[in-house]
């Protein structure tokens, strides 16, 4: 017998559930008094740096129906591609940008809309830049574990070309489910849960 | 044990065998809201890697009293108060220090503040049902709350939910993002939930299962229940060599 690894397993996941609400944006739910506001609605501070956009996204099920109890969660860079954390080793980012972010869809139209600024490029490990993206965390009832995707942006095509991890994508014809229409300073996102038009979600 | 200096390596591959597959037909919300294609994999980058952190400072007084910090003044939650506290820990047995635990729950007879819970067990005035708290430098939390109870929910004719309480756990790093859901120690309900049996595994479903502790418990006030919380590990950097982040 060799010596046991003694390594613990990772928590199972479970749905956040339909009233994922009531912890993650108490206020938005109707559960005032408790938290002065619902965490992770301010991105960006009025001296952030960059440019500010605005994004809208939808949620869709295999029917294509449109989720309306759905959370999600934005990480992101600063306009200079650094990220606003502890283990970010190449120098400090902007101090008034959070790059973290908490929306929760409309329960009548299922929109998620959130304000920030567009992200920097950060390198791959292998230091070819990545094209602008947020990374985004999607919970749900009826999801079992969270979906991770990224979001890229349409006007970045020539950064987007050569993205590390766009271009790893072996059917890229599935690539356009990661890259968010423009319309003035507006971004709008599309994730379709299953079907014809499947995003690409990420085991990362 | 405190890091002297945050970690920056890559975490360990997610065991997908071990947590529930996106589509489990017996709950059925699943079957329309699961993906059909395979999720594709790349390496940790920095945006994998990094992730935000919160100070103590955005914590009120009551955050982690659930008995209190919706109730009106000298008043307080009806139903069994009990302790739930435990360590985050990583898959190496690391405490996770100063990160973000929320956890939500219905109340004492099973009903949300919620506005599409329709249940008909009354709510309670003096209870919210949310809270949260940062874990200390070794990788503690507790918190006080009432104890849940179960509810029926519309999938099968006659499924009810055993007790549990929701969480919501931020690791160091993006990707160690987890929600799951704690149940008590003992509870028949467990093993007929359809959300729980979407865990193939009996041994990750035992590992959401709080043990009562009357060691902890306060005498005369609350019982306690522990409950550890484990994240993805990450890989060390045991040669300089290696570029960052591999």
């Amino acid at each position: 017998m060799a010596q046991k690894l003694t390594r613990l397993k990772e928590s199972a996941s479970q749905t956040a559930g339909p009233y994922v609400h009531i912890g993650l944006t108490p206020n938005l739910s109707g559960i005032t008094g408790v938290y002065p506001e619902d965490l992770g609605t301010r991105l960006a501070g009025e001296k952030a740096r960059g440019e500010r956009i605005r994004v809208e996204m939808r949620v869709f099920d295999g029917t294509g129906t449109p989720v309306k109890d759905t959370l999600i969660e934005l990480w992101q860079a600063d306009a200079d591609g650094l990220y606003n954390s502890p283990s970010e080793a190449r120098g400090a980012a902007d101090p008034h940008f959070a790059g973290w972010g908490r929306v929760a869809s409309d329960m009548e139209t299922g929109v998620l809309t959130f304000e920030t600024i567009k992200p920097g490029r950060v390198p791959f490990p292998d230091g070819r830049m990545m094209a602008p993206h947020i990374s985004l965390w999607i919970v749900a009832r009826g999801l079992n574990l969270g979906l991770a995707t990224r979001m890229y942006f349409a006007d970045e095509e020539e950064a987007n070309a050569k993205d590390p991890v766009l271009t790893r994508i072996e059917h890229q014809n599935r690539v356009p489910t990661l890259i968010a229409g423009r319309n003035g300073n507006t971004y709008t996102f599309d994730i379709h849960l299953q079907g014809d038009r499947e995003t690409v979600f990420f085991d990362i | 044990m405190k890091n002297e200096k945050p970690e920056t390596g890559a975490f360990f591959q997610r065991d997908r065998a071990w947590h529930p597959p996106m589509l489990t037909p017996g709950y059925k919300t699943s079957v329309s809201r699961a993906p059909q294609r395979a999720p594709i994999s790349f390496p940790g980058t920095l945006s994998e890697i990094t992730g935000p952190a919160f100070g103590h400072a955005m914590l009120g007084e009551h955050d982690n009293d659930l008995t209190q910090n919706f109730a009106r003044p000298g008043e307080s939650a009806i139903g069994p108060r009990i302790i739930v506290y435990g360590r985050v820990l990583d898959e190496r047995g690391i405490g996770l220090s100063n990160v973000l635990v929320e956890f939500w729950q219905a109340n004492a007879g099973g009903r949300y503040r919620h506005k599409k819970d329709g249940y008909l067990a009354p709510l309670d005035p003096n209870f919210g049902g949310c809270g949260r708290t940062i874990t200390d430098e070794e990788g503690n939390y507790s918190f006080l709350t009432v104890m849940p109870g179960p509810y029926p929910w519309p999938n099968g004719q006659n499924d009810w939910r055993p007790a549990h309480i929701h969480f919501s756990v931020f690791g160091h790093g993006f990707v160690q993002r987890l929600v799951t859901q704690m149940y008590f120690e003992g509870d028949p309900m467990i093993w007929l939930c359809p959300i729980v049996n979407t865990i193939p595994d009996r041994a990750a479903v035992e590992g959401l299962i709080a043990a009562l502790d009357m060691q902890a418990t306060v005498p005369m006030d609350a019982r306690a229940y522990k409950f550890d919380i484990v994240l993805r590990g990450r890989r060390s950097t045991l040669f300089e060599n290696r570029m960052e982040g591999n």
